[in-house]
C-alpha cells in the first residue's frame, strides 16, 4: 500500500485517539485510554474486516457483491437462532451451543452467497440488483421470522424470549495478554482473533497460491483464464461462496460475540462500510484491514467517549451528543470514498458476467 | 510424405452458428515440422476451425486426430493435454501479472501449496534460451511491447510442451521488422520439431514463410497449394472467388492549396497521458497523405482531436482559414470535413437506426432533410435510395437497421454518407479494417476518386501495404510524433518499417 493511504489512516487514527485522550487524561492515564481504545477498535472492526474480506474474494474473482450487508444480517439471525435452539430446545451447554451457532451463521452466509452467485454468474443478472435483492431479502426474512418466533402468544416461543446462551468467551493470547496495561489489546474474543488470522491467510491465498492466481486471473481477464483450461464459472462460484462464509462469520459477531440478542437490521450499514474498506484498501487484505481499523476507531470513539461524558469541555460540547459521534464512521466512509484515497484500481473484469 | 508424419488432422468438421455455416465439411492436416498457412478473409471460417481444434467451440460433426489417434476435445484443457497451443489474435495475457505468472497460469508449480515462481522463472529462462525468445520472467506484461507480449504467448505454449502451435493473425500488430523476427522464431521452432498453423490474410507473408498453403472461403476449404506453384494474384482469387485487382491504379497527384494545417498539436488519452506529442503537418487539396505507424502510437487520438471528438491540450489545426482546435464536431464538419472513423460501429453508425437515418447523421438538421424542427422523411428516403444505388450498398431496403448489414456494407453506408457531401478534407482511419477484399477494392477506389476531385485526404492506417499503395506522401508516426515524412515514390518498405519501430531518422 502506498504511503499516501497509510498516512491518511495514521492521521485519522491519531485524531480519533487524541480526542479521547484530550477529554479523559485528567481522570485516566493516557496509556490506559489508548490501550482501551485499541482493544475496542480491534473488536468492533471485526465485522468490517470479515465483510471486506468477503468482498475481496468476490471482486478478485470478478463478481461485485453489495449484498454483504444482507448476508451478515441473515447470518446473524440464523446463527443466533441456531444457538438458542441448541441451548433451550436440545439442552446443549452454553459453549457448544454457541459454536453450533457460529457454524450455522457461516453456512447461512454461504447460502446467501450461493443465491448471489446463481443470480449474477449463471443468470447474469445485473450484480448490483442481485446484491440489492439479498439485502432486501435478508432484512425482510429476518424481521419476519423474528416476529413469528418470539413475539405474541401465537409465536413459536409463545412470546417468551428464551434464555440465550450468552456470548463467546474472551481468549487471552498466551504471554502477550499478560503484559501489564498493553495486555488488554491481546484479550479478545474468538471471532475477532480469527478475523486477523483470516487477513493473513487471505493475503497468502490470494497472492501466493494456485487458487489465488487463478482467482485473480478470472477477475482480470476471464477469457485468458478460459484459454488455459481454467473453469471460470466454477472459480467464480467458489470464491463468492467463500466470501459468503466470511460474511457469515461476520454475522455471528453481532449476535454471538458482541451481544447476545438479535434486533431487526442490526448490521446498520456495516456491510457497506466493509465494502468501502475493501475499496480503500485497494482490493488487498492488509489494506482492507487497516481501513477497517479506521472505521473501527471511529466506532470506538463513540463507545469510549461515554465513560468521560462529564469531562467533555464546553468547547467540544457537540461530542456529548451521541448521535453526532455515532455519525463518525459513516461520515468517514463518505469522506474517504470521495477523494481522500486517490486512485484505486479494481480488477479489470469486476462486475462483468463472463460470456463464452 | 508418409502418413505417420501427420501430427494433426481434422476430418469433415462442420459447425453451424445461427444463420451461418461457419465450417462445412472442412478437412485439414498438419505435418511434423512444417508451417501450414491457413489463408482466408474474415468470416471464411479459419478462426472457427482453430477454436474447434483448441476446444473453445464444439463441432456439430467431424473428428480430430493427433498423432493418428482420435481425440475428443471438450475444453482447452483437452487440447493443451494433446500438445496443442494457440497464440490468439487478441493476446490472452493479463496485464497486471508478471510474465512468469502469465506463463504458469493454469499449469502452476507449487511447493507446499505456495507458488514456486523461481522454478517457473528458471524454466522460462531455459525455454527462451533454447528457442531464441528473449523474455524476462519478472517483467509486468502490461509494460511490454506488443512484439514481446507475443513472444510471451509463444513461450506460454512451449511451457505446456505444445508440439503443435496455432498462430492466429500474428503479424497484424507488428512492424515489418518485428514480423521478420517472428518468422525467424517460427523457423527455429519448426527446426526443433514443432509444427505451426499460421492463420493470416496477408498474401506476401504466406508466400514468404509457409511450406503449404490452404485457403478457406465461406466455410469451405478451397484448396491446398505449395508456395512455389502459386503467386499473390492466384491466392487472392482463391480467397475471394473471383479475379481481384491487387494494385490501386491512380494518376499522378496534382496537389493544390492547403486544406488542413496542423501545428504543434498535443493530445491526451483517456488516462491523461500525452499520446500526441507535438505533431505538425499539412494536407493539400488533391493529395493523399498517409500516416503510417504501429497501432497505439497516437494515431487514434490524433484523428479524434482533428474531428472534434477529443479535446487537444495545446497547438492548433487550421481548416478553411480558421483554427478549429477545441471546437465540437459540428462546426468542424460544417467547414467541409468527412470522417471515416476507425471504429465504425461505435463512432460511425447508430447501429439500431435504419440505413436511411444513418445516411443523414451529419446533416439531418439542414434543409432539405429538415424544415424547421420537422424531419422531412421523404427527402431522407430519397437521399438513401440514391446513395444505396450510387455506392452499391447491399441492403434489403433503406429501412432495415444498419446492424443487420455485413461489415463491408456498413462501411459503405459511412463512405456514402461522408463522401457524398460537399467536402474539402477526408479523414479516413483504418478505412478497410476487417473488410473483405471486394469492399477493400471499392473503398480504395472511392478514396482515389475523391482525391482526383480535388479533395484532400488524410489516411491513417496500420496496414503498411494500404498506406504505400494509396498515399502520395507518407508520414510515419511513432510514440506520438511524426518521425519522418517522405514522398510515396521515394519510400521503401524497410525504411518505413524502421521508422515505425522508432529507429532514428537518417538524413540521406
Amino acid at each position: 500500500m502506498e504511503w499516501r493511504r497509510l498516512a491518511v489512516i495514521a492521521f485519522v487514527i491519531v485524531i480519533i485517539f487524541g480526542t479521547v485522550v484530550l477529554v479523559g487524561y485528567s481522570q485516566t492515564p493516557a496509556l490506559v485510554i489508548i490501550t482501551s481504545m485499541l482493544a475496542t477498535t480491534i473488536a468492533v472492526a471485526t465485522p468490517l474486516t470479515l465483510g471486506a474480506l468477503c468482498g475481496l474474494y468476490c471482486e478478485r474473482a470478478g463478481v461485485v457483491n453489495i449484498g454483504i450487508e444482507g448476508t451478515m444480517l441473515g447470518a446473524a439471525f440464523f446463527g443466533w437462532l441456531g444457538s438458542i435452539y441448541m441451548n433451550t430446545v436440545f439442552h446443549f451447554p452454553q459453549l457448544p451451543s454457541l459454536i453450533v451457532g457460529v457454524i450455522v451463521a457461516i453456512l447461512a452466509g454461504g447460502l446467501f452467497a450461493l443465491l448471489h452467485a446463481v443470480l449474477s454468474i449463471t443468470f447474469k443478472v445485473d450484480q448490483i440488483i442481485g446484491g440489492t435483492v439479498i439485502n432486501i431479502l435478508a432484512s425482510g426474512i429476518t424481521g419476519f421470522l423474528n416476529r413469528q418466533m418470539f413475539f405474541g402468544s401465537n409465536s413459536v416461543f409463545h412470546g417468551q424470549i428464551p434464555n440465550s446462551p450468552g456470548v463467546l468467551p474472551t481468549i487471552h493470547v498466551p504471554f502477550l495478554a499478560d503484559i501489564p496495561v498493553l495486555g488488554k489489546i491481546f484479550s479478545q474474543q474468538p471471532i475477532a482473533i480469527s478475523a486477523i488470522l483470516l487477513v493473513i491467510i487471505t493475503q497468502i491465498v490470494i497472492f501466493h497460491t494456485r487458487w489465488g492466481l487463478r482467482t485473480r486471473a478470472v477477475g482480470e481477464h476471464p477469457r485468458a483464464a478460459d484459454t488455459v483450461g481454467i473453469n471460470v464459472i466454477r472459480m467464480r462460484y467458489f470464491n463468492v461462496i467463500i466470501g459468503g462464509f466470511l460474511a457469515g462469520l461476520a454475522g455471528a459477531y453481532f449476535t454471538l460475540e458482541s451481544i447476545s440478542s438479535f434486533q431487526p437490521d442490526m448490521t446498520d450499514g456495516r456491510g457497506f462500510i466493509a465494502l468501502a474498506a475493501m475499496i480503500f484498501g485497494n482490493w488487498t487484505p492488509f489494506g482492507a484491514w487497516s481501513a477497517a481499523l479506521v472505521f473501527g476507531a471511529a466506532q470506538a470513539l463513540q463507545i469510549n467517549l461515554q465513560f468521560f461524558r462529564e469531562l467533555i469541555p464546553p468547547q467540544l460540547a457537540f461530542l456529548q451528543n451521541s448521535y453526532v459521534v455515532g455519525l463518525a464512521p459513516y461520515l468517514l466512509t463518505m469522506l474517504i470514498l470521495t477523494g481522500l484515497i486517490g486512485k484505486t484500481i479494481p480488477p479489470a473484469a469486476d462486475g462483468k458476467p463472463y460470456e463464452k | 510424405m508418409a502418413e505417420t508424419d501427420i501430427v494433426l488432422e481434422a476430418k469433415n468438421i462442420t459447425k453451424q452458428f445461427p444463420g451461418v455455416l461457419a465450417n462445412d465439411q472442412v478437412n485439414f492436416d498438419l505435418r511434423k515440422g512444417e508451417i501450414h498457412a491457413l489463408l482466408g478473409e474474415n468470416g471464411a471460417g479459419r478462426t472457427t476451425l482453430m477454436n474447434i481444434l483448441y476446444g473453445l467451440h464444439k463441432p456439430d460433426s467431424g473428428e480430430v486426430f493427433v498423432d493418428g489417434k482420435p481425440i475428443v476435445i471438450h475444453s482447452p484443457k483437452d487440447s493443451i493435454g494433446a500438445g496443442i497451443g494457440m497464440v490468439h489474435q487478441h493476446f490472452m495475457l493479463i496485464p497486471v501479472f508478471s510474465v512468469a505468472e502469465n506463463i504458469m497460469l493454469g499449469d502452476e508449480t507449487t511447493h507446499l501449496g505456495i507458488l514456486d515462481i523461481n522454478a517457473v522463472s528458471q524454466r522460462v529462462h531455459e525455454l527462451s534460451h533454447q528457442y531464441g525468445l528473449d523474455v524476462d520472467p519478472s517483467a509486468l506484461v502490461g509494460q511490454l511491447s506488443v512484439g514481446t507480449q507475443q513472444r510471451v504467448e509463444i513461450v506460454k505454449t512451449l511451457y505446456r510442451n505444445a508440439h503443435i502451435v496455432i498462430l492466429d493473425e500474428p503479424t497484424g500488430v507488428l512492424t515489418p521488422q518485428e514480423a521478420d523476427d517472428l518468422f525467424r522464431i517460427m523457423r527455429q521452432l519448426t527446426g526443433r520439431g514443432v509444427s505451426i498453423i499460421f492463420i493470416t490474410h496477408k498474401l506476401k507473408e504466406v508466400l514468404a514463410v509457409a511450406d503449404r498453403i490452404t485457403t478457406m472461403r465461406a466455410g469451405r476449404v478451397v484448396g491446398t497449394v505449395q508456395p512455389n506453384e502459386t503467386n499473390e494474384a492466384k491466392l487472392a482469387s482463391m480467397m475471394v472467388g473471383r479475379e481481384v485487382i491487387l494494385t490501386v491504379h491512380k494518376e499522378e497527384a496534382k496537389p493544390k492549396e492547403e486544406v488542413l494545417r496542423v501545428e504543434d498539436l498535443h493530445v491526451l488519452d483517456d488516462r491523461d497521458l500525452e499520446v500526441v506529442n507535438g505533431v505538425s503537418f499539412n494536407v493539400h487539396a488533391g493529395e493523399i497523405l498517409g500516416i503510417a505507424g504501429v497501432q497505439g502510437n497516437g494515431q487514434t487520438q490524433l484523428a479524434e482531436a482533428l474531428t472534434g471528438l477529443r479535446p487537444s491540450k495545446s497547438g492548433k489545426f487550421i481548416m478553411g482559414g480558421k483554427d478549429l482546435s477545441g471546437k465540437p464536431p459540428r462546426p468542424i464538419i460544417e467547414t467541409g470535413l468527412a470522417h471515416i472513423p476507425e471504429d465504425r460501429q461505435r463512432h460511425g453508425l447508430v447501429l439500431s437506426y435504419t440505413v436511411a437515418d444513418n445516411m443523414v447523421l451529419c446533416n439531418y438538421y439542414l434543409p432539405p432533410f429538415a424544415r424547421g424542427m420537422v424531419l422531412q422523411q421523404d427527402k431522407v428516403d430519397e437521399n438513401a435510395r440514391k446513395l444505396i444505388k450510387d455506392f452499391d450498398v447491399r441492403t434489403p431496403s433503406p429501412y432495415v437497421p444498419v446492424s443487420k448489414l455485413s461489415g463491408g456494407n456498413q462501411q459503405k453506408v459511412i463512405v456514402a454518407r461522408e463522401l457524398s457531401r460537399n467536402v474539402k478534407l477526408v479523414i479516413a482511419s483504418q478505412p478497410t479494417r476487417g473488410l473483405d477484399v471486394g469492399s477493400i477494392e471499392y473503398i480504395h477506389k472511392e478514396i482515389v476518386i475523391m482525391r482526383d476531385r480535388g479533395v484532400g485526404v488524410l489516411l491513417i492506417s496500420a496496414e503498411l501495404d494500404e498506406i504505400m499503395s494509396l498515399s502520395d506522401r507518407i508520414a510515419v508516426m511513432y510514440r506520438g510524433k511524426i518521425v519522418a515524412t517522405v514522398q510515396a515514390k521515394e519510400a521503401n518498405r524497410e525504411q518505413l518499417g524502421l521508422w515505425m519501430a522508432g529507429a532514428h531518422v537518417e538524413t540521406t
